[in-house]
């Protein structure tokens, strides 16, 4: 508390509950466990906190540059950006909600893809952007995915991608759902050409995302205790009537069940992913 | 006057000149005076009414012809149109979801694998068939009955009718996600030709589900769309009351799904929408089946999978720059 608060009484303060706790810039609080921690040291540690081991969120240029070799790296699709055919306008127009996702991510849409290498072993990766409306797939998302495969294919290279999404784009409407169709028959040829594809499941990965490319990897990997399923929590509620069980959709929970084939800490994708990527395409394993 | 519940709220009028023409009918019978030129007055008032209302509907008015109560479901449109249906149950590994039913038939005695959602008539029936939301076994039924089509180098004829899949937690426990991927995965590639038709509600991923083929069809007055209205509305307007905004924005209908090239074909619906003239209705879309299994049992597989690929790989709204 500041010496200005201290002297004023008592009434007049706002409450800190309703107060971003710690200002961006040095110092962060984990979303998980709220323990403080300093900004660099959580950066060194992939936004997993040293406290707790939460994952927490991250962009998708992280992500990728995290994932990826410093060197080598190809932007795929990058040339692609969103089109607004119905002119959808809910409580705001879809054109100014593009803008301002635009403006607050850096991102034309919520897929980013390159051509690059994890420890000298090359692929093709691709992430979304959470916080390009809500890493919801549109027509971008689905074309830009597209052409990670393709790349993938032409170069006999594994395709890795990093889920984070709400779902299908509902401002595309029923070109949104047909990404799904879309990205799965992709998926469908890399099958078919005995590419590997590895899908990485991270917090949250939901709807027509996870019912589509995302539940297809020739491996299923998630995060620690990533949201992942169809629908949404509060959704099941309200149709059910019924609490929801404990860990319910999170990691483990898909783990339990069958859905997914490991947890992977996210300081380990690296070593984990290129490890098996190495023994599908029969090669040895890069150090 | 009462409201008739066989009729919407926008075919009242028409539903109370039905009515009349009813009453006029049995003062006809035991009457000795002749009213049939005033029933034919009246009918021929109806039929001009109803085109009239028919001619200009809104997307949510249509969004409520999909989903009427006397609409003809799967099992309806097999009747009508196939021969020999034997109903084939079950994924083998959990249980037979009855909102999804499948089975082989004869149409114009060539096999045909038809799978479709299946809504309830009665609230037994309704309850039993989940009101045509299907759980994770009824697509993995589906895409049993679809390998098993393949191998037997049978065509697969589809029919959607669904609000779309159901929220549950045993339905997310079984892999609802993975169910419905797999579907698309595997009808992008499966080896004899699909065909679609959106009979009704097509809902989200429960539709889409069994809605990857070679030729996509719908019925004049069904829908197709990424979420339900109301589900847009909940979500995009935080109210599930606006749900004829978000039906409007998101563009369900067949004739604008056509021309942004979503869908391939409209099978035109009798006056008054399909369950006026079931018959009618069955031979058109029995005729559009034909006509398009014809051509596509001609070409080449290999062929039939690329054309298949190119159709998806075409769906999309962007710019490159």
């Amino acid at each position: 508390m500041s010496w200005f608060e201290k002297i004023l009484p008592s009434g007049l303060r706002t409450s800190t509950s309703n107060k971003r706790a710690v200002p961006e810039g040095l110092w962060t609080k984990c979303t998980g466990c709220s323990a403080v921690l300093f900004r660099a040291d959580l950066e060194r540690n992939l936004d997993v906190c040293p406290k707790c081991n939460h994952h927490m969120r991250i962009g998708a240029r992280r992500r990728l540059d995290t994932f990826l070799d410093k060197d080598g790296r190809l932007e795929i699709g990058g040339n692609i950006e969103p089109d607004d055919v119905l002119r959808f306008k809910d409580s705001k127009k879809y054109r100014d909600r593009l803008i301002q996702a635009q403006k607050a991510t850096g991102e034309k849409d919520a897929l980013v893809a390159m051509k690059g290498a994890v420890k000298g072993f090359p692929l093709v990766a691709a992430a979304f952007e959470f916080r390009f409306m809500g890493g919801s797939m549109g027509s971008v998302v689905g074309e830009r995915f597209v052409r990670a495969a393709d790349v993938s294919m032409k170069e006999h290279i594994p395709l890795v991608c990093f889920s984070a999404s709400g779902g299908a784009r509902m401002q595309e409407a029923l070109f949104s759902l047909m990404q799904m169709a879309k990205t799965s028959a992709a998926v469908a040829q890399l099958r078919k050409r005995g590419i590997p594809f590895v899908s990485v499941l991270t917090d949250p990965t939901m709807g027509g995302v996870s019912a589509s490319f995302a539940m297809l990897g020739d491996i299923n990997v998630a995060e620690p205790n990533a949201l992942i399923g169809f629908a949404g929590p509060r959704v099941i509620e309200q149709t059910v009537r019924e609490t929801l069980p404990e860990g319910f959709q999170r990691s483990e929970f898909l783990l339990e069940h069958g859905a997914i084939d490991f947890i992977a800490d996210r300081r380990d994708l690296r070593d984990r992913i290129s490890k098996v990527m190495a023994m599908f395409m029969n090669e040895a394993t890069p150090y | 006057m009462s409201m008739d519940l066989n009729y919407l709220q926008f075919e009242q009028p028409v539903a109370e000149l039905e009515a009349k023409i009813e009453e006029l009918r049995h003062v006809g019978n035991d009457s000795e005076i002749n009213i049939n030129d005033e029933i034919q007055r009246l009918e021929h008032k109806s039929q001009n009414l109803t085109r009239q209302i028919f001619s200009n509907l809104s997307q949510w008015q249509i969004s409520q012809l999909a989903r009427h109560p006397l609409r003809p479901y799967t099992l309806d449109y097999i009747d009508q149109i196939f021969h020999e249906f034997e109903e084939l149950h079950g994924d083998r590994a959990f249980a037979d979801d009855p909102a999804i039913v499948g089975g082989v038939a004869r149409l114009e005695g060539k096999p045909v694998m038809i799978i479709g959602h299946q809504k309830g008539r009665n609230t037994k029936e309704k309850i039993r068939r989940n009101w045509g939301m299907p759980r994770p076994e009824g697509y993995r039924k589906a895409m049993r009955l679809m390998e098993l089509a393949e191998r037997f180098k049978m065509p697969v004829v589809t029919f959607i009718d669904t609000t779309g899949a159901y929220c549950g937690i045993n339905a997310e426990e079984r892999g609802q996600s993975e169910a419905i991927a797999r579907n698309l995965l595997v009808m992008s590639q499966l080896k004899t030709p699909i065909i679609c038709t959106v009979i009704g509600e097509g809902g989200s991923g429960g539709a889409l589900a069994i809605g990857v083929g070679d030729r996509v069809m719908m019925l004049q007055y069904s829908t197709y769309s990424v979420i339900s209205p109301e589900g847009c509305a909940s979500i995009l307007w935080k109210s599930a009351d606006r749900a004829s905004e978000a039906a409007e924005a998101m563009n369900i209908a067949a004739p604008k799904l056509k021309e942004l090239g979503l869908i391939d074909q409209i099978i035109e619906e009798p006056l008054g929408s399909a369950y006026r003239d079931v018959e009618t209705m069955s031979r058109r879309l029995k005729e559009a089946l034909l006509e398009n299994l014809d051509r596509l049992g001609q070409m080449p597989i290999d062929k039939l999978l690329d054309a298949r690929y190119k159709r998806l790989l075409q769906f999309g709204n962007y710019r490159e720059v």
